[in-house]
């Protein structure tokens, strides 16, 4: 299970229709917990491939040390990555998973359609090491109070 | 020398975050670090003893691959040596 509040969902959708055609990418930083990662903050990384970034994502390994930095500031830990597939749908690829390295980590996925965020799914990476890695269907919870709830509505 | 350690190897260190190592070089402190914990070794290195293509180490903000002496350089105590597997993918092949 992937929680996160509401402000942090819209704002990795919205992230991923700014990009738009191309593909945005970020770190969710927070907690892992028993029943799952829950994000408490979500952190905007540039996508370093500007030479196919219809289709390719890459987090500068500089900007992650300086997120990791800020993670252990704020007493929180990279407990995922989202990006977005525009035009395509929010599933992994082949291209996701050979390139999945965080066991235990979330992979969001938003598939921007026209410019639009449509679906956002979560895969959880599990397994102990390269050869026995998966990605397995991961539930997302989004915390949402009542206001949250009529925006929500209001955009649907 | 402190070696921080990335979400994923925790698990293969205790969960400490933070390991604290003795060592003249950067080598040696990654030796000082699979020494104390012996499972960290094969997420980092390759069955023929090479790093990881995914696997990037920082020496404060500097990538070693690109440091003239490589895993040879010198480190003070006072440096900080961080392992941050890569982050990458995207949607498709087109």
């Amino acid at each position: 299970m992937l929680k996160l509040s509401y402000p942090d969902y819209v704002a990795l959708r919205a992230h991923g229709e700014e990009t738009y055609p191309h593909e945005c990418c970020g770190v969710l930083l927070g907690k892992s917990e028993p029943d799952g990662n829950h994000v408490r903050e979500i952190v905007r990384a540039g996508n370093t491939r500007t030479d196919s970034a219809h289709n390719r994502y890459n987090i500068a390994p500089e900007e992650l040390i300086k997120t990791q930095r800020q993670a252990r500031k704020l007493g929180l830990d990279i407990v995922g990555f989202y990006h977005s597939h525009p035009d395509h749908p929010a599933q992994w690829s082949q291209t996701d998973f050979a390139e999945a390295h965080w066991i235990g980590c979330s992979y969001v996925i938003t598939a921007i359609a026209q410019g639009k965020a449509t679906i956002t799914n979560s895969f959880l990476l599990t397994g102990t090491n390269e050869e026995d890695k998966k990605f397995l269907d991961e539930p997302v919870e989004i915390a949402m109070n009542e206001a949250e709830i009529v925006q929500e509505r209001g955009r649907s | 020398m402190n070696i921080n350690i990335p979400t994923p190897l925790r698990a293969y260190t205790g969960g400490e975050k933070t390991v604290s190592v003795s060592g003249e070089t950067v080598g040696e402190a990654l030796e000082s670090l699979t020494g104390a914990y012996p499972d960290l070794r094969q997420h980092l290195y390759t069955p023929e003893g090479k790093l990881r293509s995914f696997v990037n180490l920082y020496l404060n903000d500097d990538d070693i691959r690109y440091l003239p002496k490589k895993e040879a350089t010198s480190v003070e105590e006072n440096d900080e040596l961080s392992i941050i597997p890569s982050i990458a993918g995207g949607c498709c092949c087109r």
